[in-house]
């Protein structure tokens, strides 16, 4: 009877924060760039220079901690982490370890069998480190600094998860918290949201954690998914041939569907972690928390309830509108528009999703705005145009967030609804297929369809179906 | 016109009255230069022609009515730790021999904005670690008034400059006493700020809790003519402070009617050379009969603050020099084999043997296991030190007591044995810890014909005090400057 085991995890989540300079200097923290034109003498760690804390990070950082039920320590302080690599160029780091920001919160997923809890065990800012760029045909490495200063927080979750499902769902809150927040784009694939994490296993019911490992390099939920159970399952046939589990770091390496050592707790470097000198302790009045906490928008569970209480649209459309901020406030916007909600949420679970798909795009990545959309709608509404016309005008405002009116009006894709015009033309069709009249009169209900058919053609497409129906209707009684 | 004995503000006076330019200044000062520069070694870096240009600048500046400050023509030397846009920042170091700032510290943006002409770099002990100038990696400074003795350190060679005529006025910086025991070895004045009065951006980390630029100079008034234009808030120091009053110069008064000033019993007697004790108890009637009230207390806890500021700085300083790894700036090892092996070599090849020492005692008392024994035990010693300081200031005004312990000693002498060296600072480093302001006075001779300085330590941002009571002693002194008495130049 083979034994029955539990896997135990914790994540050390990475968000990078949206704030336009870095964390200690003004440098611009903008993506690319040729390497080392967003630096300075303090990001690149030139002699003298002292770095000068950015306050918007400890906004973010407050935000996201009161979003997540942490506690606030009002005084806290950098420390120095001091490791040598050139990508870091004072080498050190500055962090927080003895006392972070934010502590013991939690946030609650939703899983099949119900809510549940994950502890947070801390929330702590950052800097980041540059980047290495080895140039194999030189045989040399490049540094670029860039990234060097650029604001973090790290999330430390207690070891509450139980599977890669859970993990899966923690993961999708706090990306989706710090959305709402604007706190980060936590966009796993850019690295604006890193994760490691930490796995032990040990024998169901047992009180004591197993030895833990801790996985590096998971670039995409599937690849957490993946790295999850490769690792939970070489831990358990260690156990299961009587070896024990080594205490250390592992890359995952998601083509090969495997994890490799990096280093063992053996050679663990010390850090000689000790607060920094150049930084003075941050001091978080009562009037600022509060301003902060005055200041929090509204987060997804809230606004998922308002919108079936407001709007009148139902659970599932609610739950994927606020699955992404970007979505739920092109929703908002595009509502308060042409008040028109149910038919929003349509294009937008509707059309939109299915041409993001198609482009393998994230809903943060939509470019259109709310007035052309809402035009779109009024245009479907008057019957100026028809739905078939409709969507080839959202493909041009999708990707180009083109004017509706104006591309209808260039395309000459108007529904033609002057009757009087229509229904000549209708009446030479009938003229002309005595035999499907016929098929109607005679009961053949589905022959209508044939002449709707036809006058569509002559129309080009520009009539709308509906008045086409009734004139026809008029015409064979 | 003897331009070299002038005072900071008597010479811009002179320029600005236009009896004389500031490029005659400076001309004098670099003709000082060449001619003493070989017996004395004060600078690491001399910057003939920028100078030059920069006092045609600077003339043009008065000319137009720009400055019209104590600094306007004014040629200075700045401690080689200080960042220099375009003039080579060593900190004495062989890791730095090849550095060029990109950016110049706000103290010396300060200095060159109020019109002083930058004449160059002044040797110092490597990265400001050492108390003798003698560990530079460039050349021994020797103290002018005899040049078999040490200047002191760290910052020898600004000291050693103002005292030889090679400068008018300098920058040094002091993390344990590195500008007041060099201006007592030296015979010149020099003031060590509160924490935070002076910008540290631009000055290169030794220990970032305890270090401070300030002025090195002929007397009180350029001193507080010099803290005037340095102590400005600035934003890129986070541990800058914006001060109330920052007129110090009006500080000038010899009044020191009903100053309540306290001698710590403790900094006498036992490892006091005879003769400097003497000097003090010279000073303290002086002041009494000026009318300030002077008595002996008990301060308590010197014999930790040593032990304490060795702990805090090293450990800071491991970190701080970690940044010294031949990747970015500075000297890099010939060969190597990989990444590691690249930073061994440089470091080892790099560094001189006191930075290396300190950073084996930083890096360990920031250890995992030996943190709170060490490093956390001297935080605690530091807060009580401060705390012990409190309860003294709740008494006195001023503080009054040896700047060292003897006088300038013989070169050679001091890096034999690094713990005697490292006693040698029991007066200053407390002051550090603390953060409180201090200078050193000139006011007594030793047999040897030796300067010795007199330590005043004021309360924190309370500058203007030791200043008062500072001027007060300088009034009476008797006694002039080596190269002066050889005439001059």
């Amino acid at each position: 009877m083979a034994k029955e085991y539990e896997t135990v995890i914790g994540l050390e989540v990475h968000v990078e924060l949206a704030t336009k300079t870095k964390i200690f200097c003004g440098c611009s923290t903008e993506f690319g760039g040729e390497p080392n034109t967003h630096t300075c003498p303090v990001c690149t760690g030139m002699p003298g220079s002292l770095p000068v804390l950015n306050k918007q990070v400890v906004e973010y950082a407050m935000a996201v901690g009161l979003a997540t039920n942490c506690q606030i320590h009002q005084k806290c302080k950098f420390d120095r982490k001091n490791y040598f690599y050139p990508d870091n160029p004072q080498n050190y780091q500055i962090s927080q370890l003895y006392l972070p920001i934010c502590h013991d919160g939690w946030v609650e997923i939703e899983m099949e069998e119900g809510k549940k809890k994950v502890g947070i065990h801390e929330i702590h800012m950052e800097e980041d480190a540059g980047k290495l760029i080895h140039d194999e045909w030189e045989d040399c490495s490049m540094v670029d600094f860039n990234r060097s200063g650029v604001p973090l927080i790290e999330i430390v979750s207690e070891p509450d998860m139980r599977s890669a499902q859970e993990v899966i769902a923690y993961l999708d809150k706090l990306r989706l918290i710090i959305q709402y927040l604007g706190a980060s784009d936590c966009k796993l694939q850019e690295g604006s949201m890193r994760a490691d994490v930490n796995l032990s296993v040990r024998e169901k019911g047992s009180e004591v954690y197993g030895t833990r490992t801790e996985m590096k390099n998971l670039n995409s939920f599937k690849a957490i998914a993946r790295a999850i159970e490769g690792e939970k399952n070489r831990q358990i046939d260690l156990l299961e041939d009587g070896h024990t589990v080594t205490q250390e770091t592992r890359r995952w390496d998601d083509a090969k569907e495997a994890s490799y050592p990096m280093r063992s707790k053996e050679d663990a470097q010390d850090y000689r972690y000790f607060p920094d000198p150049d930084l003075v302790p941050i001091v978080i009045s009562d009037e600022w928390l509060e301003e902060i906490r005055s200041r929090q928008p509204e987060l997804r569970t809230d606004k998922l309830e308002r919108y079936k209480q407001e709007f009148d649209i139902p659970q599932y459309d609610a739950e994927i509108l606020t699955s992404s901020k970007r979505l739920a406030d092109l929703f908002e916007a595009t509502t308060a528009i042409c008040q028109k909600p149910k038919k929003v949420s349509n294009w937008l679970m509707g059309e939109t999703l299915r041409l993001l798909k198609e482009h393998s795009q994230e809903p943060e990545a939509i470019s259109f705005s709310p007035e052309n959309l809402a035009k779109l709608i009024q245009l479907v509404d008057e019957g100026t145009i028809n739905n078939k016309a409709a969507k080839e005008v959202f493909e041009q405002i999708f990707t180009e967030d083109a004017d509706p009116e104006a591309y209808v009006e260039e395309h000459g894709l108007k529904s033609v609804s002057d009757e009087r015009e229509l229904r000549r033309v209708i009446e030479e069709i009938v003229a002309a297929n005595p035999q499907s009249v016929a098929d109607y009169k005679g009961g053949k209900k589905k022959a209508i369809g044939f002449l709707v058919g036809q006058t569509m053609k002559a129309m080009k497409g520009k009539a709308d179906p509906g008045a086409v129906n009734k004139i026809l209707q008029e015409i064979l009684q | 016109m003897d331009i070299l004995n002038l005072t900071a503000i008597r010479l811009s006076e002179k320029i600005r009255g236009k009896e004389l330019t500031a490029m005659e200044a400076t001309e004098a000062v670099l003709k000082q230069i060449a001619s003493k520069e070989s017996a004395y070694g004060c600078y690491v870096t001399v910057e003939e022609e920028k100078a030059m240009e920069q006092a045609r600048q600077v003339q043009k500046r008065i000319e137009s009515g720009e400055l019209n400050g104590p600094l306007a023509g004014v040629p200075v030397a700045i401690k080689d730790n200080i960042c220099t846009k375009g003039i080579r920042t060593t900190c004495s170091s062989r890791i730095l021999e090849n550095f060029v700032p990109t950016y110049t510290a706000t103290a010396a943006e300060a200095m060159e904005r109020a019109g002083a002409v930058v004449l160059g770099k002044t040797n110092m002990d490597e990265f400001a670690m050492g108390s003798t100038t003698e560990t530079s990696f460039y050349k021994v400074t020797k103290n002018p008034w005899n040049p078999e003795h040490a200047p002191g350190g760290s910052s020898g060679g600004s000291c050693a400059a103002v005292a030889a005529k090679e400068c008018i006025c300098a920058l040094g910086s002091d993390t344990g006493g590195s500008i007041r025991q060099p201006s007592s070895f030296c015979g010149v004045t020099g003031m060590k700020p509160t924490y935070g009065a002076v910008s540290r951006y631009g000055l290169i980390a030794y220990g970032s809790s305890l270090d401070q630029i300030g002025p090195v100079a002929k007397d009180v008034a350029d001193c507080a003519a010099m803290l005037e234009i340095l102590a400005v808030h600035d934003p890129k120091d986070s541990t800058s402070v914006k001060m109330k009053e920052t007129d110090f110069t009006a500080a000038l008064t010899r009044d020191v009617k009903g100053l309540r000033v306290g001698i710590p019993r403790d900094y006498l007697g036992e490892g006091l050379d005879p003769q400097v004790q003497a000097v003090v108890e010279q000073a303290a009637r002086e002041l009494e009969k000026q009318g300030a009230v002077v008595e002996e207390f008990d301060l308590s806890l010197v014999e930790y603050a040593i032990p304490a500021y060795y702990v805090i700085a090293s450990a800071e300083a491991s970190s701080n020099l970690s940044r010294f790894d031949g990747v970015k700036y500075g000297y890099r090892t010939e060969e190597y084999g990989g990444l590691h092996n690249m930073y061994k070599k440089t470091r080892s090849e790099g560094f001189g043997e006191e930075v290396k020492r300190r950073i084996m005692l930083g890096s360990f008392v920031l250890s995992s296991g030996y943190y709170d024994a060490y490093y956390l035990k001297a935080l605690r010693t530091k807060a009580l030190i401060k705390q012990a300081f409190d309860r003294a200031f709740e008494k006195y005004d001023v503080i009054l007591g040896p700047t060292a312990p003897a006088t300038a000693p013989k070169l050679g002498e001091s890096l034999k044995d690094p713990l005697k060296m490292y006693l040698g600072d029991i007066y200053t480093v407390s002051v550090n810890l603390a953060g409180l302001p201090a200078m050193s006075v000139p006011f007594g001779m030793d047999s040897q014909n030796l300067p010795i300085g007199v330590q005043l330590i004021g309360n924190s941002f309370q500058e203007k005090t030791i200043i008062r009571a500072g001027y007060a002693l300088e009034s009476t002194r008797q006694w002039q400057m080596p190269e002066t008495k050889k005439g001059g130049e």
